[in-house]
């Protein structure tokens, strides 16, 4: 079936959804790696980038609590944070002297109760001021949401004024799972999958480029999964918004639902998987803080083109008992690379090739 | 490519059988090893161990690693675990201590120790063969002990034959021996990262004799310190050509060096004048060792399946690789997921330590698509999960 499923994408046809859950049926990893990789490598060579850049979490205070997240905190609880702009700044000015320079701030935090929108838009206008030259990636398509709300504006507006104050490029956070009984049980607080790709198909009509993610290897099913990975390539065919696709496997410690690591094998087979389905985006993402340094350069023989960043601080995926370190030098990150049989190339926040390593 | 169509053959014969016509020679060894694709490898490396092991099986083995003493005198470069005698850090287990760790290890279910240590010049045989008999007459457990450099320590000290020195502890209740200090069995590289260290020769010598006496033994391989691929492909002839004579290896292990907290990943620039300019794992920007990436664990593992055509079992190393790309490994040629391990010193002293518990290494091998079960120290099988 496998070799039928081969052939359709190599004579330039879609998989169906059948095909894609046969792939994820499949125990053949190595057929399925090299399908992968062949999309892969069609695409973007035998290259694969990296970015410099960190992370900053303003706030782990939410309202949302969803069940599989160890991060957020509700106000006045032990362990709640929220940084004020001065600390944000600080974050980032120490980092950017460290690295020379970094490219990009990811900045992706709770739902505060209180914070007026007016502070994300200070935070986002100061940080451009201070750093013109770092590209400011912002803000799940919850909190855009939330935003909208607490603005009393729409979407559309919300994004106009977002960009207006410096606001570059979104991250793909918040997808989880689209299904909506699979989304009842893991994080019922949470906008629906349908809020969440109208959130996003308004920032790309916008102008505003965005990652896409998927959480996976908690209380889902193949099945959850293939409908998922179908419902943005639908979006990006009708948009083409979306840079990379960001497979998130689940970390189980200290959260609600509890449960299990995913195993290597399911990380690989759903890397592989995304990269034949996703026909239409260009790159997928092997994010080393989820899947760890090792299964991530194994990702890059499965159909992945992107390490993603060397992050600098993580938080989120920490407090759920992530196997990973807190960041990588550019150094590491070109040396996976390389041992895989890969050419690095660093990029900027839109794929632009910064500085090329032999 | 030409290596990969000459072990293609491999992937339809049912049982490599001893002196196989088709197993790879140490050039296709090498070939392959240099410059076959990571998936065909592995997909290579998988088909022989569903050959093997048809019934989709993985094992392990419930056992303790009890390091009597970490006083020795080779101090290897590669190590973080030795300490001189006079160091406040230098410990050697009471009689007491050690039979408090059996105990525990038997109510844990467990069926094996594994008692190492560094060479300490203070024990002689006859410290060795009381401690054995004290061991067997308090406790059903099989000692699988003494790594090849012990019991070549003990030998010198008593001038005894390596032979002799074997007969004296098997009959004092050792029952089998462990594959470690093996390195890279290749004395250009020995003389670099463990110079004091026994040689290959002397490597193979201690497991031949342990053999012929009719114990049996695992072998192992330290990979990814300043080793070339030929120096690998050379491990692998050298064990694979003993098994040829005594058929006495269980098991093979490859592992990946840990530089950390080690004399060799912090004296990398004298290391690299010594060897001159290669060396690969040292890049140019960084004095340091990196430790051996996924990628390359999994190559040496599946072409270690490829090449030891006679012997059944290979260990995937999760104490050095980690749960997930352990799992992994079980689809590039291992069969076996080691131990439980209910207590790890040394790698642990390299900062590396993935800490797990059997319920853990249940699901994880079920996970992968496989059945665990636990084995004994012969890999006969214990119980299912």
């Amino acid at each position: 079936m496998l070799v039928k499923i081969r052939d359709r994408v190599f004579s330039g046809k879609r998989v169906s959804r059948d095909e894609a859950l046969e792939l994820f049926k499949s125990d053949d990893i190595f057929s399925l790696g090299a399908l992968a990789s062949s999309v892969a490598e069609k695409k973007n060579g035998k290259k694969v980038s990296f970015i410099r850049n960190r992370h900053v979490t303003p706030t782990n205070i939410c309202v949302n609590r969803c069940r599989f997240c160890a991060f957020s905190r509700s106000k006045g609880e032990e362990g709640a944070f929220e940084l004020t702009l001065e600390e944000i700044l600080k974050r980032i000015r120490a980092l950017n002297s460290h690295l020379k320079t970094i490219s990009e701030v990811h900045i992706v935090g709770g739902l505060h109760p209180d914070w007026p929108f007016e502070y994300y838009l200070e935070m986002l206008l100061e940080i451009k001021r201070k750093f013109p030259e770092i590209h400011i990636k912002a803000f799940t398509a919850v909190e855009v949401d939330y935003m909208s709300r607490i603005s009393g504006l729409s979407l559309e507006e919300t994004f106009i004024v977002l960009k207006k104050h410096g606001l570059d490029l979104m991250p793909g956070g918040g997808a989880e799972i689209f299904d909506s009984r699979i989304r009842s049980r893991l994080c019922p607080e949470k906008i629906s999958g349908e809020r969440w790709l109208k959130v996003i198909e308004t920032a790309h009509r916008s102008g505003i480029k965005t990652n896409a993610t998927m959480l996976y290897g908690h209380i889902e099913n193949y099945e959850h999964r293939v409908e998922h990975l179908f419902r943005l390539r639908e979006l990006q065919d009708i948009t083409g918004g979306f840079q990379a696709f960001i497979p998130l496997s689940y970390h189980p410690k200290g959260t609600e639902i509890g449960g299990f690591y995913s195993s290597g094998i399911d990380d690989l087979k759903t890397i592989a998987v995304s990269r034949i389905v996703l026909d239409n985006f260009p790159h997928i993402t092997a994010y080393w803080i989820m899947l760890g340094e090792k299964i991530s350069q194994l990702a890059l023989h499965f159909g992945a083109s992107d390490l993603s960043g060397t992050v600098i601080e993580e938080k989120i995926t920490h407090s759920a008992g992530a196997l990973s370190g807190e960041s990588m030098t550019p150094e590491q990150l070109i040396y996976l690379i390389k041992r895989a049989g890969k050419i690095p190339v660093e990029r900027d926040s839109f794929y632009r090739k910064v500085k090329s390593e032999k | 490519m030409k290596g990969i169509r000459s072990i293609e053959k491999l992937k339809v014969k049912n049982k490599p059988v001893k002196k196989n016509i088709n197993r790879l020679t140490k050039k296709e060894g090498l070939r392959v090893f240099k410059d076959a694709d990571l998936l065909d490898l592995g997909h290579m490396a998988d088909d022989v161990r569903k050959s093997l092991h048809p019934e989709g099986i993985v094992t392990f083995i419930v056992d303790r690693n009890i390091n009597y003493t970490n006083i020795c005198i080779n101090r290897c470069r590669f190590c973080a675990f030795w300490k001189d005698e006079g160091d406040p850090e230098a410990y050697l287990l009471s009689k007491n201590e050690l039979f408090r760790k059996i105990e525990e290890t038997i109510n844990l279910g467990g069926t094996q120790i594994l008692i190492q240590g560094g060479l300490h010049p203070r024990l002689d045989i006859t410290y060795y063969i009381n401690l054995l008999h004290e061991i067997k007459s308090r406790f059903n457990i099989n000692i699988h002990g003494f790594s090849p450099p012990e019991i070549c320590y003990i030998a010198d000290r008593s001038h005894l034959t390596i032979r002799e020195t074997l007969t004296l502890l098997k009959d004092a209740g050792l029952d089998s021996v462990p594959g470690g200090g093996a390195e890279i069995l290749s004395d250009r590289v020995r003389e670099i990262i463990s110079p004091r260290k026994i040689k290959s020769g002397r490597w193979l010598k201690v497991m031949e004799e342990a053999h012929r006496l009719g114990m049996r033994t695992t072998a192992t391989m330290m990979f990814g310190s300043i080793e070339k691929p030929e120096d690998i492909i050379e491990h692998l002839d050298a064990v694979r050509s003993l098994q040829d004579k005594t058929g006495g290896f269980t098991a093979f292990i490859p592992w990946s060096f840990q530089p950390g907290n080690t004399e060799l990943s912090q004296q990398t620039k004298v290391i690299r004048h010594k060897l001159g300019k290669h060396s690969s794992h040292i890049t140019p920007h960084a004095s340091r060792i990196y430790p051996a990436t996924a990628v390359e664990y999994l190559r040496v593992l599946a072409l270690s399946r490829l090449y030891l055509d006679n012997i059944k079992n290979i260990q995937a190393s999760w104490v050095t690789q980690g749960l997930k790309l352990a799992q992994v490994a079980l689809r590039f040629g291992a069969n076996d997921f080691g131990s439980t391990m209910i207590e790890e010193n040394v790698v642990a002293s390299t900062g590396v330590s993935y800490r797990v518990s059997k319920e853990d290494i249940v699901k994880a091998i079920k996970d992968a698509g496989f059945r665990p079960a636990q084995r004994d120290t012969y890999y006969k099988i214990i119980r299912y999960f």
